[in-house]
This record gives structure tokens, C-alpha cells and sequence, in this order.
């Protein structure tokens, strides 16, 4: 059926209904692109042929956005195309003997598509759901705490070819997990009382109060969230653009996820009031293609907000005109820098730009624009209401107000935690019933792993930033475990622009690999140390910035444990000799001591 | 320079004898290398095996096979300075051309389906060396202190690389010494 | 009273809109690069041009050049790794020199050479990677194309057309061309585009011209790549 269609003018028809419904616009290519690839599992050819000349973009935009995005195919996956997570909390979980449970019930192999097209299966980036793995997606829908007898249902499901309509919706319950809310989480405002207030105290006294709050950015760069409104404002322009970034991709944080859920009012009403304040009249939620399970509700939360006036026309008889539109994002985590977010809204790959010009200053489409994080709108809208003080009077001198914690890992009580900045360590492992505790991942992988001589440090941007991933490592677990599966991460994220992240983390990965494979010797561990100097150093954007981190955080307070993983030789090869020699061997059928090779010198 | 001669072992592992062949070009300089060079393991010299004690080894070529690890070893092994001299050695060079190519196709083109090949079969004697998957540079299988870029370096690589070392110098080229072809 | 900037002790006068690397070519200081070429816009990709801009890392093919910039281009520290960036860019691709047309010609080579680096350090990709040779005048040997973008500028900025792309995320990287079959025969490419002569490495190459010129009289032969360089770059930068 799908094949006579692909043949046919169908497929032609459908793809010319969605240009036609998307203006013709270049900038939706994403929304495009997840359509065609919803309904024919692939990107066909002729697609993007004819995509090319109705979008009035050149082919090969196509093909770079294909390529670049991991939820986009040239070839056909599976009707049913199912991704497990592949974070350290779903390794933590058993990930690798449950996904190839998985593989095995399903008779494919990780990676491929099963030979009659049905069902294909894969690993994936975390997808935002450490408080509920083992998490994957299946069709780009969230499931959760997969175990063997959840795996036995889906698998029930695929072969019967079940709609996922009639799945069981347990399958895709997805928890909220607020366990220790406070200062934001609960606020629960009326719709319209923070725009109402920034009105009623005027645009630019609104800003002073954000300024006095002493609010900055929530994703974890930690940028003084009223300067960037306020340079965006005082760019000369016909537009300026306010944009959510709802991308967070770190793996271990989830707390977007929540906030969107139950927050979402909030949230919008954030970025309406900071609209209302830099003049812009449009703005979007970039929301990664990970959390598809929320865009429904999403949208319908803001037809409900259109209905009351929320947004639209002359907003709440303010003069006032701002709508807000969702962009879903395609599987890649570098679009949560700002700048690559931007590209990709503007329907391309996601490499970040140079700066200057910033984005305040040149953003999308090249006007003005403010990109802030879901839990900066939030915590900008219930300034708004009760004023900066109110906010200021939590935290520490640099960092004002609360930070909302992603709680994962070995702890009784994993989900969202609420705290003022300046809370130590060691309190949180308390409150989340942590114990025998080897250390912590603060800020995810491009953060800092902390031992557990150093629970008295604080969560600040002047000692422990993060953006709210906050993994916790019992005494079972091997920091080189943890390490290796960073590395790979972010050799997999790397939008490859420039030479050190892009060939620099590939390196890296296998380098690690070496050490933690137990074929180290005296020089890699000093080999190690300056390839993530390198990357660290020379790198475009913040992801090869960080990209060494878990290396070098541990590097510094571990470095006895990555000696202990040296053989007591000079050299040892990085690649297996022995195995090396294994096709010569099997085709001259040969198994004597002569066809084997010992890795290290007798 | 010291009395004692310093000890040169050479040899060619996945090379052409090329690097061997512009050594030679020395001429008349290698008369005056060998008041202060004894060459131990070489094609030169036919001897078989390394001396425990020999200073420096120049390895031309990479490896491609087990005989290749085990040479390469014997030298790293027994000379206080190994160097990789020429393009196969640092990076594989035109032998490791054939990684783009899977083994068993280069065998199956070589020794079964290829054109004008009689009683197809692949050599399975014992004394012949195995090929590795691909070939690798000299410096992802032993430790490698210096390296003499060129294909073949020239005969003024050798002697500016051999006299600097005789003369306690840290071997230093000039740019136009340097080149990669 | 120009405006002025400091590298490496030197003071460079500077115009309002000028990156660091267009105030050096014009005062005559090199910056090592390869995905520069002051004609296009500036990519900022191949991290060569490293400078510390009072004691930061900046791209200085990107960077604006501004009162006060205390510049370091040389020393031991960026010499070093400028040379890993370069045998980076050596492993990732598969660059045998002695077989390549661009040898003694190549920029990517050249900088090696003015580096110091003599071998390639990292342990290597071997990445199998394709060859075009569809077209009856140009070829893409994909095994050196190290994603510097020049062909994807040349061809939108100065041919007025749009034969190139890089495509695809990290490691897996490609330039692709733009035709129905993805060969560059089906491409608009022109031999004399300036596309099809821009590349700094071998990776586009002019057919039935390899080796024409003699070893000994080629570009990098006997001259430095900082003098080759400066002489095309503050050349054009003067027009």
C-alpha cells in the first residue's frame, strides 16, 4: 500500500498539501521533513526533489538537514521505529541487556530494520526521562520504565501490528515526579496576572524589577537574562523575535519536561510578558522532537490562550500583538546552543553561528532575538507579578532566586526538586534519600563530576552551575563506566563543524575506549589530558568547550584510578592485533601459532 | 663525536626499498658515516637479527602483516631510538590504500576471481605471514621517537637526521627537507 | 589617528569592520588558516587561525578586530596545537601525499610543512570515502576534503551558483554536490568556476593537469606558505 503510493501521485499530493499548508516556507522544513518521515518512515528521493522546488531551497538543504538530524532516514525504518535511551541513568537500569531482550523478542537487530519492514530498533540519546528509565520512543512517542514484561507487550503490540492508538496508555505514562517544589513551582498564577502586572507597572519598569531580581539563564550559561532583553530592545529593527528553548538535551535533565507540563501557562506567559517587553510580536517554543508526547497539549494550551486573549490581537486590550508557535526539533543536542536552535528554526542543520553578532543582536532571520530557557520564562512571569525583590531575596549574591534540580540516579526519591541557590550538595542528597554515595554528575556531561569529599559545595553559578541535571552515583558504580558513556555521547552530538570537536571527540571516544578496554599504557593517560585540552580550548561552541569535561573532572580527582587502568609497558596498540588478523585467518584456514598475534610484546 | 661507533639497524616492512634506495644516495657521504656508524640488522649487512644494543633503527614502511609486528617489535625492542622513516612507516602510505578496500575482497581479487588467476586458492602455508585487516603506520603499534617525512626523504634527510644525532644535536630539518612526497 | 591593534608586540592599524586576520594580512603578518580566503565570507571552521585576544581563544578569520586587543599569534603553545589541528585533519580524511595531484601545491600540506609537523600523531580514521570522477573536466576525491566550505563559497559567492554543500552531523560529514543524481557531471559546475579551483587541498582537482609542474618549481617547493599567502591575500585584499 505505502509502496503503490510512493509510486503514485500520492505521495506528490500529500507533500504539496504540506508545503502549501506551511506557506511554501523554507523555515518549516523540519515540520515538513517529520511529516513525510512520520508517514513514509523514510525521506524518499523524489521528496526532496520535489520539496527543493516548492520550498525554493537548493536539494542539498534537504539532504543536510536529513542527514544532520538523527529522527530523520534516507532509508525506510520500521513502521514501527522504536529508540531506546542510551543515558547513563538507562545504562544504570540494565540498558544493555533490555534492549537486547528487546532485540531479541523482536528479531531485529540493534540498529536495522526488520526484514518485513515492520519494526526497526536503535539506540538513542537520553531522551529526557532519567526519572522513569528505562525510556525510549516508539514513533517518536515517549515510553517509560521499560522492564522485560513492558518490553513482552510492546512486542505483543508490533507483531500484531497494533495501531499505537490502542497500546495500552500505561505504556506511555510519563510522570511529573515534583517532589520538593518551592518558591516557582508553587506559584500557581492566573492566566493573564503577570501580563495584566507588567502592564499595569509599564514595559520598562518591568524590566528594572527582572534586572533587580537578578535573574539569569536557566539552561546553565547563566546569562543576565535582563541585559539580553534588554540589547534586544535597544536593536534597531522592523522585528524582533522571543524564543523558548525548550531543547534540553542534557542528558539527565527532565525538569523542561515538567515545567511544559504543568507549568505551561506560566511558561507562555514568561515569553508574552518578555514579547511585550524587547516588541516582539512572534515567538517560539523550539521543543525537542524528544518530547513530541507534549505537543498536543501544548498546542492546545495555547488555542486556549488565543481564545482568551492571551495572545493574538491587541493582547488583553493592551495594544499589544504576540503569538507563539511550536517548532519540534529532529534529535540533535547541539540545537540547545542558541545560536544552532536558531539555524534550526530557520529550517536547517543546527551548527552554531559565529559570534559576534549575537543572536540579541542578529538572530532569526537575522533580527533580534532573545533565546531563554522554559524555567527563565517562568521564573520571569512570577517576577513580573510579585516584583524582583521577592525573587532576589532567595540565593546567593551572584545567583539570585531558586534553581529547579533534574534528580537522577542511585536515589530513593528521583524527580524534581526545587532549591535556592547557594544549597549544598550533601542537603540534596539528603532530601532525594541518597546514600552510600560515590559522587555526583552536576550539569549532566558537559558539567562537573564532584567526589564525595566535596558535598559541602553549593549549587551557584560561582561554584556549581548547571542547567538542572543532577545524576547520583552510588559506590556500585565505575566512573570510567561513566565516562566512556559521556564520551560517546558527545562524539555522537558533534555537529562536526569545526576540526577539534569534530574529529577531537571521535579521538576522544576511542581513546577512552583504549583506557577503559584495559589497553592503556604509560603515555595515554598524558595523551588523554592534551586531546581534551585541545578540544576544550580550540572548539566553536560550548559543546566542544565541555565536551572533555567528564574526562577532565574525573581525570583531576580520580587520577590513581586511571593509572590503576595502565599495563606496566611502555606502548600498546589502540587497535587488537589478534582480531585483526581474524579474516586472513578464517580464509587461509589457519589457526596455528603463527596466525595469532599477542597485543603486547612477551 | 664519540670513539665508539653507534649502532644502525634498518629495515623495510610494508615499503618499497625506496627509503633504503635513497639512504644509498649518500655516495661518498657514506664513507664518512661509517667512521662513526656500524650498521647491524639491515638489508645492507644481511644480518638476520638485532643486536641488544643497537642505538638507532630506521623503519621504512607500515604494517601489514604479523612478520611486520614482529619485526617492528624486535627493533623497538633493542634500539634506544626508533624512527619512521618515510611516508609508509608515518602514515601507511600507498600500501594502506588498500584499507578502503575489505581483505577478504583484496584476497578473493588477488588469489581467486581476478583475471588470468589459475588453481584459485588462498596461500595457507604456515611460514607466510598473515595480513591484518589494514595497514597501519609504525606508531600505532610501538612507540616511535622520531620521524623523517618523504618519499622517499632525500639522502641530505638522512645525513642532516644522522649527523645531528652523532653530534648530540636534538635532529632538526630545514623547511625544504621537509616534505611529504 | 587610526585605530590599532597588537600582535605579537607589533601595533596594526585596523579599519571599523575588519576581522584580526584582515588587519594582519594587510600589515603583512601571517596567520596560519585554511578556510579563509578573504574573498568569501568567513566560515570559521578549520580552528588554524587561533589567536589569544587578550589571553582568550578567538577565530581570527571571525573575530573583529578592536581597540585594545593585546593579540598573541606566535608562541610555542598555539604552534603546537595548530600543528594537532592540522595532523587532526590528517587522520580524519586520507591524505597519502606522494599519490596526490595538489602535492607540493596544497595548502593543507603547506601549513603542515610551516608547522613543523612531520607525522600525524593520532591514530588514524581510514574512513572509506568515494570518488567522483563523472565530470569530463573536475574530480572530488572525498578522502582529502577536509569540510573547509571554500567550494561551497566560491560557488554561491563568485560563480553565482550553488554546486557544493557539506552535509550531515560529526564525524560522518560529506560535501555533496547539488544535481537530481548527486554526481558532479549532472551539476552546473563549469571547469572555469572559480569553485572548481578554490579547493586548499586535493580534494577538487582539474583533470589532465596533475604533474604538469616539475618537482622543485611548485608553489610550496622553496617558498613558505606565509609568503605565498600574504603576496595572494594582501593582494587581493588591496584590490
Amino acid at each position: 500500500m505505502v509502496i503503490e503510493e510512493i509510486q503514485g501521485d500520492f505521495m506528490q499530493q500529500f507533500i504539496k498539501q504540506l508545503a502549501k499548508d506551511n506557506d511554501f516556507k523554507s523555515t518549516s522544513l523540519l515540520s515538513i521533513l517529520r511529516a513525510i518521515q512520520t508517514r513514509y518512515f523514510h525521506i524518499p528521493k523524489e521528496a526532496i526533489e520535489q520539496l527543493a522546488e516548492l520550498l525554493n531551497i537548493p536539494r542539498t538543504q534537504i539532504q543536510n538537514v536529513i542527514a544532520f538530524y538523527s529522527f530523520f532516514h534516507f532509508e525506510p525504518r520500521g513502521k514501527y521505529d522504536i529508540l531506546i535511551s542510551s543515558s547513563i541513568t538507562d545504562l544504570m537500569v540494565g540498558q544493555e541487556e533490555l534492549i537486547n531482550y528487546f532485540s531479541e523478542k523482536l528479531d531485529v537487530k540493534i540498529g536495522e530494520v526488520r526484514a518485513d519492514s515492520v519494526v526497526s530498533l536503535n539506540n538513542t540519546s537520553c531522551t529526557g526521562m532519567c526519572d522513569q528509565s528505562l525510556a525510549g520512543l516508539v514513533n517518536g512517542y515517549a515510553i517509560t520504565k521499560l522492564t522485560k514484561a513492558r518490553i513482552d507487550e510492546i512486542v505483543e503490540n508490533v507483531n500484531k501490528q497494533l495501531p499505537l492508538e490502542k497500546w495500552s496508555r500505561d505504556l506511555f505514562d510519563v510522570q511529573d515526579n515534583i517532589i520538593k517544589p518551592d518558591l516557582l513551582l508553587n506559584q500557581k498564577p492566573t492566566q493573564g496576572e503577570a501580563i495584566n502586572a507588567t502592564f499595569a507597572r509599564g514595559l520598562m519598569e518591568t524590566l528594572n524589577e527582572v534586572e533587580k531580581s537578578g535573574l539569569r539563564g536557566r539552561g546553565g550559561a547563566g546569562y543576565t537574562t535582563a541585559w539580553k532583553w534588554k540589547f534586544c530592545h535597544e536593536e534597531n529593527a522592523d522585528q524582533r523575535y522571543i524564543v523558548c528553548n525548550a531543547d534540553e538535551g542534557e542528558p539527565g535533565t527532565f525538569k523542561d519536561r515538567v515545567l511544559l507540563n504543568s507549568y505551561a501557562d506560566s511558561v507562555f506567559e514568561g515569553m508574552t510578558v518578555a514579547a511585550a517587553i524587547i516588541g516582539a510580536t512572534q515567538g517560539f517554543i523550539y521543543l525537542r522532537g524528544e518530547y513530541l508526547h507534549l505537543y498536543e497539549k501544548l498546542e492546545a494550551i495555547l488555542a486556549a490562550r488565543r481564545n482568551a486573549n492571551l495572545l493574538g490581537k491587541n493582547i488583553l486590550q493592551h495594544g499589544f500583538d504576540f503569538d507563539i508557535e511550536i517548532c519540534l526539533g529532529a534529535g540533535a543536542y547541539i540545537c540547545g546552543e542558541e545560536s544552532a536552535l536558531i539555524e534550526s528554526l530557520e529550517g536547517k542543520a543546527g551548527i552554531p553561528r559565529n559570534r559576534p553578532p549575537y543572536p540579541v543582536v542578529s538572530g532569526y532571520l537575522n533580527k533580534p532575538t532573545s533565546v531563554n530557557n522554559v524555567e527563565t520564562f517562568l521564573a520571569a512571569a512570577n517576577i513580573a507579578i510579585h516584583g524582583g525583590e521577592w525573587f532576589a531575596n532567595l540565593g546567593t549574591a551572584k545567583s539570585k532566586g531558586t534553581k529547579v534540580l533534574s534528580i537522577s540516579g542511585d536515589c530513593a526519591k528521583v524527580g524534581i526538586y526545587e532549591y535556592a541557590f547557594g544549597t549544598t550538595i550533601q542537603t540534596i542528597l539528603n532530601d532525594c534519600g541518597a546514600s552510600d554515595v560515590l559522587g555526583v554528575q552536576v550539569g549532566g556531561p558537559s558539567g562537573t563530576f564532584i567526589s564525595n569529599d566535596e558535598f559541602e559545595r553549593k549549587i551557584a553559578f560561582e561554584d556549581l552551575a548547571t542547567g538542572g541535571s543532577f545524576i547520583v552515583f552510588n559506590n556500585s558504580r565505575n566512573i570510567l563506566d561513566i565516562v566512556h558513556n559521556f564520551s560517546h555521547f558527545f562524539a555522537h552530538e558533534s555537529c562536526g563543524f569545526c576540526t577539534p570537536c569534530r574529529v577531537g571527540t571521535s579521538l576522544l571516544k576511542k581513546q577512552v575506549d583504549k583506557i577503559v578496554e584495559g589497553h592503556g599504557s604509560a603515555g595515554d593517560i598524558v595523551a588523554l589530558e592534551e586531546l581534551c585540552q585541545l578540544i576544550k580550548n580550540y572548539s566553536h561552541c560550548g559543546l566542544g568547550q565541555t565536551a572533555a569535561n567528564p574526562v577532565l573532572t574525573t581525570l583531576e580527582r580520580y587520577p590513581e584510578l586511571y593509572q590503576s587502568m595502565l599495563k606496566k609497558i611502555s606502548y600498546e596498540p589502540g587497535f587488537d592485533l589478534d582480531k585483526s588478523l581474524e579474516t586472513a585467518r578464517r580464509m587461509a584456514h589457519r589457526d596455528d601459532a603463527h596466525a595469532h598475534l599477542a597485543q603486547v610484546e612477551d | 663525536m664519540t670513539n665508539k661507533k653507534v649502532k644502525v639497524a634498518t629495515t623495510s616492512l610494508a615499503g618499497c626499498f625506496g627509503c633504503h634506495m635513497s639512504f644509498l644516495d649518500l655516495d661518498e657521504r657514506l664513507v664518512e658515516l661509517v667512521e662513526h656508524v656500524q650498521f647491524d640488522r639491515s638489508p645492507l649487512t644481511d644480518i638476520e637479527h638485532c643486536s641488544t644494543d643497537c642505538d638507532i633503527g630506521l623503519i621504512e614502511g607500515g604494517v601489514c602483516n604479523s612478520e611486520n609486528v614482529h619485526t617492528l617489535r624486535e627493533f623497538r625492542k633493542n634500539c634506544k631510538i626508533l624512527v619512521a622513516v618515510g611516508a609508509c612507516a608515518i602514515n601507511g602510505g600507498l600500501p594502506a590504500m588498500r584499507n578502503h578496500i575489505s581483505l577478504e575482497d583484496c584476497l578473493n581479487e588477488a588469489y581467486r576471481d581476478g583475471l588470468g588467476v589459475e588453481n584459485a586458492q588462498i596461500p595457507s602455508d604456515v611460514e607466510l605471514p598473515l595480513l591484518l585487516d589494514k595497514v597501519h603506520p609504525i606508531h600505532e603499534v610501538v612507540k616511535i621517537d622520531y620521524f623523517l617525512p618523504g618519499c622517499p626523504p632525500s639522502a641530505d634527510v638522512f645525513w642532516k637526521f644522522l649527523t645531528d644525532l652523532l653530534a648530540g644535536r636534538e635532529p632538526s630539518l630545514p623547511y625544504e627537507l621537509v616534505h611529504f612526497d | 589617528m587610526s585605530k590599532t591593534i597588537v600582535i605579537d608586540g607589533k601595533v596594526i592599524p585596523f579599519e571599523d569592520g575588519q576581522t584580526i586576520i584582515q588587519a594582519a594580512t594587510a600589515a603583512g603578518v601571517y596567520i596560519p588558516h585554511l578556510c579563509h580566503n578573504p574573498k568569501f565570507t568567513p566560515n570559521g571552521s578549520c580552528k588554524l587561525c587561533t589567536v589569544k585576544v587578550n589571553g582568550r581563544n578567538c577565530s581570527a578569520c571571525t573575530f573583529p578586530a578592536s581597540e585594545g586587543q593585546n593579540i598573541t599569534n606566535i608562541s610555542e603553545e598555539l604552534n603546537d596545537d595548530r600543528e594537532k589541528i592540522t595532523q587532526m585533519l590528517f587522520v580524519e580524511g586520507n591524505h597519502f601525499c606522494p599519490s596526490c595531484e595538489k602535492t607540493g601545491n596544497c595548502n593543507l600540506q603547506a601549513v603542515a610543512y610551516h608547522l613543523g609537523m612531520t607525522d600525524n600523531h593520532f591514530p588514524h580514521f581510514f574512513e572509506n570515502r568515494e570518488v567522483d570522477a563523472s565530470h569530463p573536466d573536475v574530480m572530488i576525491d572525498h578522502n582529502r576534503c577536509i569540510f573547509c566550505t571554500l567550494c561551497v563559497r566560491a560557488s554561491q559567492q563568485e560563480d553565482g551558483k550553488n554546486v557544493f554543500a557539506i552535509s550531515g552531523r560529526g564525524i560522518e560529514k560529506r560535501l555533496v554536490v547539488n544535481s537530481e543524481s548527486g554526481l558532479l557531471k549532472d551539476s552546473d559546475l563549469d571547469v572555469n568556476d572559480c569553485a572548481a579551483h578554490i579547493c586548499p587541498t586535493g580534494a577538487i582537482l582539474i583533470k589532465r593537469t596533475g604533474y604538469n609542474v616539475p618537482i622543485g618549481q611548485r608553489i610550496f617547493d622553496h617558498a613558505h606558505i606565509d609568503t605565498v599567502a600574504l603576496a595572494a591575500e594582501g593582494a587581493s585584499h588591496d584590490e
